[in-house]
């Protein structure tokens, strides 16, 4: 874990810590503003984690306030509930960067994310059979 | 730990709205039919991730000392399988480079099982994937993808060969084949069902 890499150098003004030849390294997090890890919240979303969009959004104002890569993200989500892993391959982005704009859209109350369910909780024998007599059946 | 939960549903709804995704693992060597077989299965859709080669400090680097920020694009298998609305199987095919071993550690969480093919031909280059899922008590089923022209054993032998727990089920299959994939699948289900069970037994004895 390195924490320096949230909110590090390219944040600040005119310190060009990293050169032409870095470019290909770091541009896939252009679009978080150079950071790799979700904010404050600090939530880690799980590939499966399924993302909803909110019942009650922020409005229009503030909708209009977001990047396009935000913006792209809610659009499939409000297209159908999505995993974030299908999220990631359906925006083309990768799943770091989508984890990062997610947090964004979590915070400021676009979207919610299921959270997983503690370990003890397995799915029940129900759902197994379900699923078991599902995939007979495909 | 085996699923997501989506708790934005079903609240007023009742449970079986609650949208349910589990994740299954195909793992195994360089070559064996990991993508073939989540192909045969499912939609394939390629699933890229980054990920800070300077947080897999613990991984092993011909580069030597890393002193950059470095990210590196690492393909998985994807796919899915939906059962009905609400339900849905999660297919990852784990990257077969030694050198992507920290992304298993983030796909086993919470998985209900993983599928490890096997090539009879290299037994050998499935170890790491036993290994890896017996420490963790993942449940898993071993795939022996039957290549046309590789010798055929009975499960037993790799069984045996592998040294496996008893009870840890061998499949034969051809990873190319959608029935035999369901198979595979169906199997390791019906053993995650199992190992759970008897778990949850332990516990209370
Ligand atoms: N004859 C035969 N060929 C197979 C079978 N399964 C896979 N192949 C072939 O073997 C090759 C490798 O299969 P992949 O599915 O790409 O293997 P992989 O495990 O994803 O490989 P890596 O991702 O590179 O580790 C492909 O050319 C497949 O067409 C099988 O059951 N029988
Ligand atoms: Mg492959």
């Amino acid at each position: 874990m390195n924490e320096d890499s949230a909110g590090g150098g390219p944040s600040v003004p005119g310190s060009q810590w990293y050169d032409a030849d870095a470019g290909p390294l770091v541009r896939p997090y252009a679009m978080t503003g150079g950071r790799t890890k979700p904010g404050p919240s600090n939530v880690r979303f799980d590939l499966i984690a399924l993302v909803v969009v909110d019942d009650d959004p922020p409005g229009p104002a503030e909708e209009s306030l977001l990047g396009p890569e935000h913006r792209s993200l809610l659009a499939l989500c409000r297209a159908e509930t999505q995993s974030v892993a299908e999220l990631s391959a359906d925006a083309d982005l990768p799943v770091g960067v989508v984890r990062v704009l997610l947090g964004d859209l979590l915070e400021s109350g676009f979207v919610r994310v299921s959270r997983p369910v503690p370990p003890a909780q397995l799915p029940d024998e129900r759902i197994l059979r379900e699923v078991i007599d599902g995939l007979r059946a495909l | 730990m085996a699923y997501e939960r989506s708790e934005s549903t079903g609240a007023e709804d009742g449970a079986d709205t609650t949208a349910l995704a589990l994740k299954i693992l195909v793992a195994g060597g360089f070559g064996v039919g990991k993508t073939t077989l989540v192909g045969a299965v499912s939609e394939i859709r390629p699933l890229r991730t980054e990920e800070q080669l300077s947080r897999a400090g613990e991984l092993v680097d011909d580069t030597g000392g890393v002193d950059q920020k470095t990210t590196t694009t690492v393909a998985m298998d994807f796919g899915r399988i939906t059962i009905r609305s609400g339900l849905s199987l999660y297919l990852f095919g784990t990257p077969g480079q030694d050198r992507f071993w920290f992304l298993w550690d983030e796909l086993s969480q919470g998985a209900l099982g993983a599928v490890v093919l096997a090539d009879t031909r290299r037994l050998e280059d499935c170890f790491p994937a036993v290994d890896y899922f017996e420490h963790r008590k993942i449940p898993f089923v071993v795939a022996v993808n039957c290549f046309t022209g590789a010798r055929t054993y009975g499960a037993a032998d790799v069984s045996r060969a592998l040294d496996l727990d008893r009870g840890t089920p061998v499949v034969l299959c051809d990873a190319r084949d959608r029935d035999s994939g369901k198979e595979v699948l169906i199997r390791l289900v019906e053993y995650a069902g199992r190992m759970h069970t008897a778990r949850l037994l332990d516990t209370v004895g």
